[in-house]
């Protein structure tokens, strides 16, 4: 069993008296997919936010590849190998679609045209090339997802972390975004998905894990995590076993 | 397209190139040396508040640094106003650093007000330095003319070629740092700064990059203005006022296009000395009166400028201003 590439131990994050995070620890190996689940406001875009760097955790420790990287801003953890996309799109709407793109690449190769080049390779990767020279604000919802995570792919990523790319999306639209993370997958790019859509993350999750009041309540396969009767008390409430559904 | 394009700044050049030779009328020369000069500033402008979206309302400070540096190499020392032109771009460049250092970390409005305060600071303090002349200022000697001595009485022609060249090796500038990694990073943090962070960019080191040359350059134009006029004081070369034309220059034109400050320092020369001439030159304040209806009918009717009557995909509408970035 090779090293694990990021390892998570006792995360903790607070603001002020809130608090988003508490001891929150896991894994996750090099090419490996994890769900990140839980019901609205349990700390998942917290979780991602504090391994992309924008919140320093408020105790705990997250290494990458064994070097501790928590607290560090977030450009320098891009550096490193971790992509993101947002759950709210934050697209670059002055430029083109490639250009977007570009500017991902550009965190490996500064020269323009060698950016181009990546930026065009990873566009036909997502199947986003036909829309490369327009504006990227004129792009659907599902488009401009399906961008942001072009982008964040163009940055040479070995973690990728994704919130919510599927939400909003349409049954077909969500077929082909798990396609598309089943092959980023076969890239042996790692990612953690942070998503509601259950029939979008649940066929491609190597490991699910849960988050509830910003606490971990249950980890491991789809399948387990899908009959564990606290996952199902977190998300449909105390009467649905009572009942006896 | 791109053909068109060319041929048409082909033209603007051949035809700015030829036009104090034609137009020998002293007047004329003057206007357009002024135009020239007022463009220079907007284009440098644009690095940081065009393409970086970083809206600084100091940039007189550059300006004065520029004019202040070289007179007094000059006037102290005998050192040729062309060195002290470079000398001027650092000592700007180094002010820039130390606005940039505490004021890049202000998001939107406040950057822009504090470079308001930075401007007004640095007036204050020329004013009430005797070294620096105070509020009376410098007046440069006409004792060593020539190239050299960068100073000539017989003809506007030489400033008018300076300007000129000031100004296309500002545009030049502006048009490298468009196309490389730099103005990509520099449009990503206008657009989106936390997605631009996640993607690898540093926000300080290249709003800095942005500061620094546009700061220099500004003061190039500083400098330039010292000799030309061959007399500074702080309501000349600092005032807020400038600090407000300068960026109005480049927002009026377009802010963030590569020609957008140089239409937009015609159009304004233009209705400056229109104003001047129909309210005479005892109107003073008229042009601030022109400034701030200009600033209202961009914000109203064209936010993207007189450049963006040009533009495919000029946007529509003020984009409403995101609070920048959710994250600390």
């Amino acid at each position: 069993m090779s090293a694990p590439l990021l390892e998570v131990e006792g995360l903790t994050k607070r603001f002020g008296g809130l608090t988003a995070n508490e001891d929150v620890s896991f894994t996750l190996r090099e090419g490996e997919i994890m769900g990140l689940i839980g019901p609205n406001g349990a700390g998942k875009t917290t979780v991602f936010n504090s391994l992309a760097g924008f919140f320093p955790p408020t105790s705990g420790t997250i290494r990458l590849d064994g070097a501790l990287v928590g607290g560090l801003p977030p450009e320098a953890i891009a550096a490193r190998g971790v992509a993101r996309t947002f759950q709210i799109v934050r697209i670059f709407r002055s430029m083109t679609v490639l250009e977007n793109v570009m500017v991902g690449a550009m965190l490996h190769h500064r020269a323009v045209p060698a950016a181009a080049t990546i930026a065009l390779d990873t566009l036909r990767f997502t199947g986003l090339e036909r829309r490369a020279h327009d504006p990227a604000g004129q792009l659907t919802v599902a488009e401009q997802k399906r961008l942001e995570l072009t982008r964040a792919l163009a940055t040479e990523p070995r973690l990728l972390l994704l919130d919510e790319v599927m939400a909003g999306l349409t049954a077909s639209e969500i077929q082909e975004a798990v396609e598309l993370v089943k092959r980023i997958r076969a890239r042996g790019i790692a990612c953690v998905v942070v998503e509601h859509v259950m029939e979008g993350i649940m066929p491609i999750a190597d490991r699910m894990l849960v988050l509830e009041n910003g606490r971990k309540i249950a980890e491991g396969p789809p399948a387990a995590i899908a009959a564990d009767p606290v996952v199902i008390r977190a998300y449909l409430g105390e009467g649905y076993i009572a009942s006896g559904h | 397209m791109r053909r068109a394009s060319s041929a048409l700044g082909f033209a603007a050049l051949a035809s700015a190139v030829a036009f104090p030779l034609l137009a020998t009328q002293v007047t004329w020369q003057n206007t357009a040396i002024l135009m020239l000069m007022t463009a220079q500033m907007g284009v440098a402008w644009n690095i940081l508040g065009g393409y970086a979206g970083q809206v600084s309302l100091g940039h007189a400070a550059f300006f004065g640094a520029g004019a202040y540096v070289s007179t007094l190499l000059t006037i102290k020392l005998g050192i040729s106003p062309w060195l002290g032109m470079g000398a001027g771009a650092v000592v700007a460049a180094g002010l820039g650093v130390l606005i940039g250092w505490p004021c890049f970390r202000l998001k939107g409005h406040y950057f822009a007000m504090a470079t308001i305060a930075v401007g007004e600071i640095v007036q204050t303090v020329v004013n009430g330095s005797e070294l620096l002349g105070g509020a009376v200022g410098f007046t440069l000697p006409m004792a060593e003319t020539g190239f050299w001595g960068f100073v000539f009485n017989r003809s506007k022609l030489p400033y008018y070629y300076i300007a000129l060249g000031l100004l296309l090796a500002t545009v030049l500038v502006n048009w490298l740092v468009n196309r490389s990694h730099v103005g990509y990073y520099l449009r990503a943090i206008k657009d989106e700064p936390d997605a631009a962070r996640s993607l690898g960019v540093s926000l300080t080191r290249y709003k800095m990059i942005a500061m620094v040359l546009s700061a220099g350059l500004t003061a190039m134009g500083g400098t330039l203005y010292a000799q030309k006029e061959l007399f500074i004081d702080p309501g000349s070369t600092l005032s807020t006022s400038l600090s407000i034309k300068i960026a109005l220059v480049a927002i009026l034109g377009g802010a963030g296009t590569l020609w957008g400050p140089v239409l937009g320092a015609v159009v304004l020369t233009a209705i400056e000395e229109a104003s001047r001439i129909a309210f005479g030159g005892t109107g003073r304040g008229t042009d601030l009166v022109v400034y701030g209806l200009l600033l209202v009918l961009i914000a109203v009717f064209q936010p993207a400028g007189i450049a963006g009557f040009f533009q495919k995909h000029a946007p529509r509408a003020v984009p409403p201003p995101e609070p920048e970035g959710e994250f600390p």
